[in-house]
């Protein structure tokens, strides 16, 4: 059973979004997929700036047996990437939703976060995958 | 009670290095300086390359070379692999000193004897498939691949049919087909097996198009089974205006019993390291010769061999404008190709008949009497084809043993793995193919062994699930290879 | 039938144990009308004495003729030890070293090649070979690509100088996915890039730039301006170069400032035998920065579970992800048993005796150009210092001269008017350490013969 916490929103790529008080959003995995890739050995976040829209790949994530890209899950300006990624990517694994998170976002549209799916959304979603 | 000694392990050959230390019998004698070459395009240090006697060189990689399986020292039943004995013969005639020393420029009045051997292998190569041409120039099954999907690309676009750049691919396809296609310039359309195994004809009907380039497919299927519609398949491409590509990755199940050709495939590629037993050497070199039906015929990647009257020639872009080009810097892994040729040679027209019938039976044998013994056949009502796949899920779940682990287990007794988690449908999958070369005992002494584990995983799952524990090293951190990452050896370590 | 092992009570055992009557009824799910009716255009079996004899007596047709063509594919001496280690059982007939506890053996030495050929080229990793030089070319354009973030244009400059088939076959296999190659144009008079044919990319979008040392003609390039050049424009640099040149010429890692970034070429001079074109074996290093751009396999040193080191294919996830997007590539294997020859060759050798080979293949090449630009009617066509082969031009038919030398068993050197008609009767000769003072008389002897009959007639 994969942890799903009730305050974030979440896509059918399976990266989470948190709101955050500036009116900003922090992005991650989830973790049903930190479990699905199994110990992460890269981890390459976008630079700072960049700007992106919805479901653009922008990150890389990769364990020994795959290699994924994590995507856009709304569109915006990158503001900061996990630099702590670069040396110790495993804490997508141990953190997916805390030490793990992967970028922060200056929303273009702030709506399009509430047009993610909650956390009861989300976990029907893995359930039907499954 | 034994006190085992473990044996140290071999050092990296820079490990034995000590300065001034020579092979001086491979000197060629001293020459003069290189006093007219400009200083600054001039090397300053000497490249750090070992420094050893000969027997230090010989004895590490012998000892090297006792690390491995190998063929020629285990039953290696690795599915979609073919693994089977490579004779030694096909090596000695291959490296005649006068066919290793000929240059590939050299003119073709002294390579008539060489290409006499590389005609003869494109003509028999061309009638075990039911082919028109053959082209034995791209150097590896990917690289036939490329050849076949860039080759109906071209097909196309010589006939303004611009459209066309979808190809249509079972799910089970083998990992290299979307990158093949991205290579050539076009898309991937998957499309569902049914439950036995067989392309979904219906869905095939509703993805064809006229965007349909073609279709990628194997037969038997990388599900071990033969694709039974295949002629529906086969009609159903060619009515919506797409080209059928066949990935002669499962070549040996049907050689001699059905040709490609005759299931209506248009390009074929095929593995001659699989199916006609040239060397696998520890990863390459292979050769994934192309065939092709009359459609194709002008767009062969060069150079080919043609032959007029008792004299052979090359056959190069002037002959073939529409060609796809050159893939080599030469014409291929000539080598790989002679080895290919004696072994056909030696088989001959009743052998190449027999290859299948025989990889069959092993394939048979082997499921029915791992079925018997409480293994479960992913395709259980299914004949095998060449190989077959068994899945551990119910093991995995019950006793928390995966393919994995039986498979590091089967190492301990003496046996290479098959091949693991391939096709990537089946969960907890093994894939074996015996090929034809391997005897009964050799069979029964496998089947034991699975066996064996199997009741390992009941009463003592920890053995399997460390295994394994009798060879040089134990299970290997592959985390930390890829996150510490030492892919050179450096002297402080 | 031969290498089948089965006797006709093992076959009833078998069929009795599937639970069918005839192995026929295994083929029962092949529809009936696909059903192979004979193979008749296959020759019947022969034994391994009979195929020896077929074998042999084609070798001896071809013969051993005296060799001066380099042009990609290079003769030196192998040194027994070589193919006797390669063709032992466990190296010929391993597979790749998926399962690694296995295959120690076949991952310990590609660690060690990754190893040489990363100190050979100045770069920092190596990946486990390729399927030859031309393919290997054409793999680091695609890579260059990926690579180079910063660059959208997909373009690449491939000057003239670099060996045409190889350049032909960047075409074939990189040419589908809407990249651009521009030729660059090379001094008629030096043989190599005229660094003024540059200035039209001024301030435009370059992804990378070929350099072949020694170029396609044997004339050294300017490696250090061409490098910078392209630094000091936002474009990756990739370095083909002849593996037993290095031994003596500034390594790639060292060409500019910062050296370049990625370096392949052909590695059969290495202890392979020419054997009419191929197995060769490609080879390609880089920086660290673009090792997970790197296609082919890759060795890492790791531990096992006891803490004992051992080695392990490693950065496996990216080869299925390298292949998204543009600059998409299939490779799949790489060339085992050729690497594994060119590791012992270069462990054998060592620094000192590769530098020799250099040296011996560099004075005998040097040699031949002097004794033949003797004759009348032949010169240099290049002013620029050449490694290890030449060209020369001639006053006549070069593919008369050819046939002419054919005839006495010697094969000359490559005509160089098919791929470049511009230089006119244009002949690319090469000696190796192969090559004695005796041979070289024998080649001169008989081109003189030849140049003088021509004249009297």
């Amino acid at each position: 059973m994969s942890n799903v916490p009730a305050d974030l929103k979440y896509t059918k790529s399976h990266e989470w979004v948190r709101s955050l008080p500036n009116g900003n959003v922090e992005v991650g995995i989830t973790d049903h997929a930190q479990h699905a890739l199994g110990d992460l050995v890269f981890v390459e976040v976008p630079e700072k700036g960049r700007k992106m829209s919805a479901r653009e790949a922008c990150a890389v994530v990769e364990s020994v047996k795959a290699a994924s890209d994590v995507y856009a899950p709304i569109a915006g300006e990158v503001l900061e990437g996990n630099a702590a990624l670069g040396t110790t990517p495993e804490l997508i694994n141990s953190e997916p939703y805390a030490g793990g998170w992967m970028m922060r976002l200056k929303p273009s549209n702030p709506k399009e976060v509430a047009g993610l799916m909650d956390a009861a959304a989300y976990s029907r979603f893995l359930e039907s995958e499954a | 009670m034994n006190k085992q000694v473990s044996a140290p392990r071999e050092k990296v050959i820079f490990e034995h290095s000590r300065p001034g230390r020579t092979a001086t019998a491979q000197f060629p004698a001293a020459a003069d300086g290189v006093d007219d070459l400009p200083k600054h395009l001039l090397r300053g240090e000497a490249p750090r390359l070992p420094e050893v006697s000969e027997l230090q060189a010989v004895r590490h990689f012998t000892r090297l070379s006792q690390l491995n399986f190998s063929i020629d020292t285990h039953f290696y039943p690795l599915g979609s692999c073919t693994m089977k004995y490579n004779p030694k013969a096909c090596n000695s005639f291959a490296m005649l000193p006068e066919f290793l020393s000929r240059h590939p420029l050299a003119p073709e009045s002294h390579g008539q004897g060489f290409l006499a051997c590389m005609f003869e292998l494109q003509e028999m190569l061309k009638e075990v498939t039911g082919m028109q041409g053959v082209s034995l120039t791209p150097m590896a099954g990917a690289q036939g691949e490329l050849a076949g999907v860039a080759m109906i690309m071209a097909y196309h676009k010589a006939r303004n049919d611009l459209a066309r750049n979808e190809i249509i691919v079972p799910e089970a396809a083998h990992g290299t087909n979307p990158a093949t296609a991205t290579m050539c310039g076009c898309r991937l359309r998957e499309i569902p097996c049914g439950p036995d195994g067989d392309v979904d004809v219906d869905a095939l009907r509703a993805a064809v198009g006229p965007n349909t380039a073609g279709i990628m497919l194997t037969n038997p299927s990388t599900l071990g089974v033969f694709e039974r519609k295949i002629v529906e398949v086969a009609r159903v491409v060619h009515e919506a205006g797409g080209l059928l590509y066949y990935d002669g990755a499962n070549l040996n199940a049907i050689l001699g019993k059905v040709r490609p050709g005759d299931m209506g495939f248009d390009v074929i590629h095929m593995n001659l390291h699989k199916t006609f037993s040239t060397p696998h050497g520890g990863g390459g070199p292979g050769s994934g010769a192309v065939g092709v039906g009359k459609r194709l015929l002008p767009f062969m990647p060069v150079p080919v061999v043609g032959r007029d009257g008792e004299s052979y020639r090359w056959v190069t872009e002037k002959e073939l404008p529409q060609s796809i080009g050159r893939l080599s810097g030469f014409m291929g892994n000539a080598g790989v190709l002679l080895r290919a040729y004696v072994y056909m040679r030696m088989l001959g027209r009743e052998g190449m008949q027999r290859v299948a019938e025989y990889a069959a039976l092993n394939a048979n044998y082997m499921m029915a009497r791992l079925k018997k013994a409480g293994f479960d056949p992913a395709y259980p009502d299914r004949r095998a084809s060449h190989e077959f796949i068994l899945t551990l899920k119910r093991q995995a779940k019950e006793q928390g043993v995966t393919a994995m682990d039986f498979a590091k287990r089967l190492l301990d007794y003496g046996f290479h793995a098959p091949t693991t988690y391939f096709p990537l449908l089946v969960p907890e999958c093994l894939l074996i193919e015996p090929t034809e070369t391997e005897s009964l005992e050799e069979l029964d002494g496998f089947i034991d062994a699975m066996i064996a584990i199997l009741e390992e995983a009941r009463s003592e799952p920890e053995t399997v699930r460390t295994a394994p524990h009798t060879l040089p090293v134990r299970r290997l951190d592959d985390v930390r290879a890829a996150k510490q990452l030492d892919l050179t050896w450096k002297e402080s370590a | 039938m031969p290498f089948n092992p089965h006797t006709e009570s093992d076959v009833r055992a078998m069929l009795d144990a599937i639970g069918v009557r005839s192995i026929d009824q295994l083929f029962e799910e092949i529809p009936a009308s696909l059903r192979v009716k004979s193979l008749a255009g296959v020759p019947e079996a022969l034994n391994e004495m009979d195929v020896g004899r077929i074998m042999h007596e084609r070798a001896e047709r071809d013969g051993r003729p005296l060799n001066f063509i380099g042009a990609g594919a290079y003769e030196h001496h192998i040194p027994a030890a070589v193919w006797a280690i390669t063709t032992r059982g466990e190296f010929y007939s391993a597979y790749t070293p998926y399962q690694a506890e296995a295959s120690q053996g076949t991952l310990q030495m590609i660690y060690e090649w990754q190893t040489m050929m990363a100190a050979l080229t100045g770069m920092e990793v190596s990946n486990a070979s390729l399927y030859d030089g031309a393919s290997g070319l054409a793999e680091a354009c695609l890579m260059a690509v990926r690579a180079n973030r910063k660059s959208k244009s997909s373009r690449i400059l491939l000057p003239k100088t670099v060996d045409p088939t190889c350049r032909k076959v960047v075409r074939s296999i990189a040419g589908m996915q809407g990249f651009t190659f521009d030729e660059l144009p090379y001094d008629a008079e030096s043989g190599v890039t005229r660094m003024d044919s540059l200035a039209r990319y001024e301030g435009q979008d370059i992804t990378a730039i070929v350099v072949q040392q020694p170029n396609f003609f044997g004339s050294l390039e300017e490696v250090d301006e061409l490098t910078q050049w392209a630094r000091s424009r936002g474009a990756l640099v990739i370095a083909m170069v002849n593996p037993t040149s290095l031994a003596l010429l500034k390594p790639p890692g060292q060409w500019g400032q910062r050296g370049v970034d990625i370096v392949c070429g052909e590695a059969q001079p290495l202890g392979v035998p020419l054997s009419s074109g191929g197995p060769y074996v490609g080879f390609m290093t880089t920086r660290m920065e673009h090792v997970r751009q790197m296609p082919g396999r890759i060795v890492g040193r790791t531990v096992d579970m006891d803490g004992k080191p051992g080695f392990t294919l490693t950065l496996q996830a990216r080869e299925q992800h390298i292949r998204r997007g543009k600059a998409t590539s299939n490779i799949c294997t790489n060339q085992g048993l050729l690497m594994t020859a060119a590791t012992i060759y270069l462990t054998l050798l060592g620094p000192e005796g590769l530098g020799r080979v250099a040296r011996a293949s560099h004075a005998r090449t040097r040699q031949l150009v002097d004794v033949l630009c003797r004759i009348p009617g032949v010169r240099r066509r290049f002013t620029q210092p050449f490694f290890h082969e030449a060209a020369l031009a001639l006053d006549r038919s070069v593919a008369g001269v050819l046939k002419e030398l054919t005839a006495r068993n010697i094969i000359g050197g490559l005509d160089l008017s098919g791929d470049y008609p511009e230089l006119g009767e244009t002949l690319l000769v090469c000696a190796t350490e192969t090559k004695t003072p005796a041979d070289i008389e024998t080649y001169a002897r008989a081109l003189r013969e030849v140049v003088t009959a021509a004249r009297a007639a």
